[in-house]
């Protein structure tokens, strides 16, 4: 009997048969197996579904993101262990991989750091401060933030799910055709790579839209665009370019999905498309991308170096002016990402200039947060010593991405290790040191204690150090003629610095490992480690007002905000207790399953592509749309907590 | 009570900003899509281009529908602003019936040119042509559905306010979605009869 | 003691990654940097300069950040001053500074974007060699279509004299590199891009593809032998007598995937070869300035069913 419009194109071909897979593949359910039978053995079912899955409140939400992203940033990092091992081994004729499963594993190492881990530890920071840092509530649409984070979810189930079904792209993390396209590669694996990162995109651009209205409409009273903290800044731009960028890449997936499913011609070698149009579009998503992730970054530097050098930050409005410079920059660079692809020389300078002027803005931001510090009484905490290793590594990734820009130099360093370098010293030392300074910065925030110190900065330390071993031999490598994405090559001269290189990787392990190790410690500790009194660094903006860990309402009663800093100079003031009388009713959303079901939908959409099963398709995206009307008509989403319950609550907390 | 009446006033702005930040990504997708039809307009892999295959006559009654279908819109809002449910229902009414003539012709226009051996698949133009109009055409039954399910709503419960709230935000996209066809109209239709 | 050992760490921890990085790079040839073509040479001299220049914004990064963390520590309470706001003189000089190094910088990007343009003719007195390109899934072909001569992986060319390439794709898009001589550039289907590089020294360099293509990407290297103009002129000769004759029916079956070990060389069969490769993609492609005359006859009747 021919099952095929049942299940599609699947067959039992693509079931694991490599040991490395079928290890993958085994483990992985057996894992969430456990995972699941914990859960039932010790009934935590109701409190998962009650406090988590269907919460709606933002901290809940961005702990979730925060939670997937780190999950993910092990998985990208084992991926990332398997790749330099690899290239360490090769010369020797050791095989650890054969080619398919590397070029799998490089596709699956960027797609999952910048989709799940980057991307997820943003939104997790942003979901977790932004609110408290305007003083408002709740973001502006707290039922749709839970539609992005199950979408994110979505997205990292499919991404993961090729792990043990039917393999992954091998394409690239920006998969170019026409090598994903249907001519040259027809199998699942570029399919799973397009529907999860449209899944999750989608998410994202409807996270772009929530926090932009949170940040334009739900700031505290008093709170003008000019008080708003940096961070708030850094994310209102950040989002603008989420909101423009986004839905290029939505479209730019869907004509590729297309060429692969209804056999069009966008991207095709043949019946008149264009392959080139696919790497204008896909960069022109790619290069404000970048800016999305790094700039909330540099915003929470900004409110770190501010809080622990115990000054305001220098130069405010040159801050703003700088973010508001690199916002539009960022759109008129993408071309330098293929200046080798034969435009003229004057479009290439073109770009190649608008690029090396971001560098001017970027080092603006440099100086003001330096000068932050000059006549300042730092304090070294974890974060600053995040802030450190950032400035290290990042002044060093804007060198060589300066070198990058000039179009005459990129012809010798494009593709190769050298790039690969450049890239990873700006987001790791940038974007995901950004991230962990926010970990370290907010957790008391929302779990009531701090992360024991002395471990974040050892975990700094061998980030840095790591970092240095494993990405310097690779701008070596590079000018040697060592290109992206070999997993052999015939050259014995270049084995030590592979070698070096992955001893690199092993050093930042053991930085995750030292992170991983000192939370379980600040858990256990975690009586010694306690925020008493919400404001464990002496802070200055409005999230240190509030009791730690932050009530699921934020503010019991709405700051009212005169100044920058707000929180700091109510401090020097004095801080008058609030009256009962001070005390109004309030309007929460309620917790809703319908962002977990519309995600589940469109996660069975996506497999139901990826594998051709149209009747699933139908239904999930039938079911889909029934959900949202369900949601969209339902008048009863919000429940109130009166005054009375409201002082009563604030009163415990304060507690 | 007066605090419900803010909270509330402040969910409109919050929802109307949220709209036209929408539709701002929507029209980032649009643009997108209209600079892919432009650059592969010429890539007609031996196939027609587009002064070949374009019956202008029927874009011009579907056109007319849509604008008039607009038009139907804005009178359901008016309508509903003055309290008319009845009125807000008859013009929604029409909106969908205009909406569902629309589409039924784009279907139409579709069929044809498959028929015609001129599908998508065939070249690089004709996926950028049926990728263009019919994710604009997506949205149109988007939109209907949308107002089906305001219809029933309002028949149900009456002019609300989050009822006449809700009107007031469909009616907003269904103007975009008009003005994306009066492009699509243009680039699409006008040109390559033009050219 | 202990504050001893703390404060010798960073200078150790220095002094240990610099004399590990001597170790490694003390003997190891470092193509673009030691380049043996005018191309390759020009860009090594415009990335010192490039670096000298961004070295005035680092190293005052550096200094300042340094000497700010170590004298403002807490506990120094050296003139805290919380309030302060910001200067409109010093960020006047932070902005000002690098915008000067950039107007600098985009004079020479603008100047050399133009003067190493990879499509831009070199000068020189010697007759120029064309070189057609074609990467294949996973191996390079070249076609010396003046010479009546191809050959796959090796690249002979004359020492001194300025090359020509004319660069296509029979495969997903791929890039043509040859560090130690100087710029890459893509190589697409039903496209052809242009490269000029000249070889100034004897000796044989190695190429590689810098674009992934496919499984046998990372195998896809060539070494580009230069040699005296006698020797490559003899060459010539010889490969023009050899019995393996290039056409396009024998083209298909070396266009089939897979890597080779040793390279090929073979007596040209069709002129029209590379044109030929170039039109199986380029039927009604938009935008091509340079479409050859001749279209394959078979691809036109099948585009038109």
């Amino acid at each position: 009997m021919d099952w095929s419009w049942f299940i599609g194109r699947f067959s039992a071909e693509y079931l694991p048969s490599d040991p490395a897979t079928i290890g993958a593949a085994i483990g992985m359910p057996l894992g969430i197996i456990a995972v699941l039978a914990a859960i039932t053995y010790f009934k935590k079912w109701s409190y998962l579904w009650n406090e988590w899955i269907t919460t709606v409140d933002a901290k809940k939400i961005g702990i979730m993101y925060m939670g997937i992203a780190i999950l993910m940033l092990l998985r990208g990092g084992a991926d990332a262990l398997m790749l330099r091992a690899q290239t360490a081994v090769a010369p020797s004729g050791v095989e650890l991989f054969d080619t398919d499963t590397f070029q799998q594993v490089f596709t699956a190492h960027g797609s999952i750091m910048i989709f799940f881990v980057a991307m997820g530890a943003m939104f997790g920071l942003i979901n977790i401060a932004l609110p408290l840092l305007l003083g408002a509530r709740d973001v502006a649409y707290p039922f749709l933030n839970s539609v992005s984070f199950w979408l994110f979810f979505a997205g990292m189930v499919i991404i993961n799910i090729s792990l043990v079904v039917g393999g992954f792209s091998n394409g690239g993390w920006l998969g170019y055709p026409p090598l994903t396209g249907l001519e040259y590669n027809p199998g699942p694996g570029v399919d799973y790579w397009i529907w999860a990162l449209q899944i999750s995109g989608i998410g994202s651009l409807l996270s772009g839209i929530n926090f932009t209205v949170t940040i334009l409409k739900h700031r505290a009273p008093g709170m003008t665009l000019m008080k708003m903290p940096i961070f708030a800044w850094s994310v209102l731009v950040s989002m603008v370019l989420v909101m423009l960028a986004f839905p290029v890449l939505t479209a730019t997936l869907a004509m590729l999905s297309l060429d692969r499913l209804a056999d069009m011609h966008f991207f095709t070698s043949d019946g008149g498309g264009n392959p080139m149009l696919y790497v204008n579009l896909i960069w022109a998503w790619g290069h404000p991308e970048v800016y999305i992730l790094i700039l909330p970054a540099f915003g929470i530097f900004s409110e770190v170096i501010a809080t622990f050098a115990r000054k305001k930050i220098f130069g405010y409005v040159t801050m703003v002016a700088a973010l508001l410079a690199i916002m539009f920059l960022s759109f008129v660079v993408w071309q330098h990402h293929f200046f080798t692809m034969g435009a003229g020389a004057n479009v290439n300078a073109f770009f190649g200039i608008m690029t090396m002027i971001i560098a001017i803005p970027t080092g603006v931001k440099l100086f003001n947060w330096i000068f932050t510090l000059y006549k300042g009484n730092i304090r070294f905490t974890a974060p600053m010593i995040w802030f450190m290793c950032f400035a290290f590594s990042f002044t060093i990734g804007g060198v060589t991405g300066v070198l990058m820009a000039v179009p005459a130099l990129d012809f010798q360093v494009h593709n190769t290790m050298f790039l690969v370098a450049h890239f990873h010293n700006v987001i790791i030392g940038g974007v995901l040191f950004g991230f962990f300074a926010g970990i370290y910065y907010w957790w008391p925030k929302v779990f009531g204690f701090r992360l024991h110190d002395a471990s974040g900065k050892l975990a700094a330390y061998l980030w840095l150090g790591g970092f240095i071993l494993a990405f310097m031999p690779l701008y070596v490598l590079g000018l040697m003629g060592a290109v992206r994405r070999i997993d052999t090559y015939s050259d014995p001269t270049w084995q030590p610095l592979f070698i070096v290189s992955a001893i690199g990787v092993g050093v930042i392990a053991l930085g995750v490992v030292t992170m991983v190790l000192g939370a379980i410690y600040s858990i256990w500790k975690r009586k010694e480690l306690a925020d008493t009194d919400g404001d464990p660094w002496d802070g200055r903006t409005l999230e240190w007002s509030v009791p730690s860990p932050a009530p699921h309402y934020n503010f019991a009663i709405t700051p009212q905000v005169t100044r920058r800093d707000e929180w700091w100079y109510q401090k020097k003031n004095g801080i008058k207790p609030p009256q009962k009388s001070d005390y109004v009713d309030i309007h929460l959303p309620k917790n809703t399953a319908a962002g977990v079901y519309i995600a589940i939908a469109a996660g069975l959409a996506g497999m139901g592509l990826i594998w051709h099963i149209w009747w699933l398709v139908a239904v999930a995206l039938i079911g889909l749309i029934w959900i949202v009307l369900q949601r969209t008509f339902n008048d009863d989403t919000e429940y109130t907590l009166t005054a009375q319950q409201l002082y009563e609550l604030d009163r415990k907390a304060s507690l | 009570m007066t605090s419900h009446n803010t909270h509330s006033a402040a969910k409109q702005s919050n929802a109307s900003l949220g709209l036209w930040l929408y539709i701002m990504t929507d029209i980032m997708v649009f643009a997108s899509l209209f600079a892919t039809y432009v650059i592969l307009r010429h890539g007609t892999n031996g196939g027609p281009d587009a002064s070949e295959i374009f019956n202008l006559e029927l874009i011009l009654v579907s056109t007319f529908l849509l604008l008039f279908s607009s038009l139907t819109s804005g009178m359901a809002n008016i309508a509903a602003r003055s309290g008319n449910a009845r009125g807000a229902l008859v013009w929604l009414g029409a909106t969908i019936t205009l909406g569902i003539g629309f589409l039924t012709l784009e279907l139409y226009e579709f069929g044809e040119l498959i028929l015609h051996g001129h599908g998508p698949a065939h070249s690089a133009f004709l996926s950028a042509f049926f990728v263009l109009v019919g994710t604009h055409g997506l949205h149109i039954l988007i939109g209907i559905i949308w107002a089906i399910a305001l219809g029933d709503y309002i028949s149900k419960k009456g002019l609300t306010p989050d009822g006449v709230r809700r009107l007031g935000l469909f009616t907003i996209f269904w103007h975009f979605l008009d003005l994306v066809w009066i492009f699509i109209f243009t680039v699409v239709y006008l040109l390559g009869a033009i050219t | 003691m202990k504050r001893l050992v703390r404060l010798s760490i960073l200078p150790l921890a220095i002094s240990g990654f610099i004399v590990l990085f001597w170790l490694l790079l003390k003997d190891v040839t470092i193509d673009v940097l030691q380049p043996t073509g005018q191309i390759a040479q020009e860009q090594r001299t415009l990335l010192i300069f490039t670096l000298a220049l961004s070295a005035l914004v680092v190293l005052p990064v550096f200094t300042l950040l340094s000497i700010f963390a170590y004298k403002y520590r807490e506990g120094r309470g050296a003139d805290y001053t919380p309030e302060q706001e910001g200067s409109y003189k010093l960020e006047a000089l932070w902005w000002g500074i690098p915008i000067i190094i950039i107007f600098v910088l985009a004079l020479i990007t603008w100047s050399t974007s133009n003067s190493l343009d990879p499509y831009k003719k070199i000068e020189s007195n010697n007759e120029t060699v064309s070189v057609q390109v074609v990467a294949l899934q996973w191996k390079w072909l070249f076609i010396y279509p003046d010479h009546g001569v191809a050959s796959v992986n090796e690249l002979p060319m004359p020492v001194d004299h300025p090359v020509h390439f004319k660069l296509a794709a029979d495969a997903p898009m791929s890039a043509f590199w040859i560090p130690s001589l100087g710029s890459q550039v893509y190589s697409m289907n039903g496209m052809s891009s242009e490269l000029n590089l000249i070889a100034n020294k004897i000796g044989e360099y190695k190429g590689y593809n810098t674009n992934i293509n496919g499984q046998g990407y990372a195998e896809m290297q060539f070494t580009a032998r230069v040699t005296s103009h006698d020797e490559f002129e003899r060459w010539v000769e010889q490969t023009r007598t050899s019995e393996e004759t290039l056409t396009m029916n024998n083209y298909e079956t070396l266009a089939n995937p897979d890597t080779i070990e040793e390279p090929l060389f073979y007596r040209l069969g069709d002129t029209q070869l590379y044109d030929k490769i170039l039109a199986k993609y380029m039927h009604s492609m938009p935008h091509t300035p340079d479409q050859p005359e001749t279209h394959d006859h078979s691809m036109h009747q099948h585009g038109g069913h």
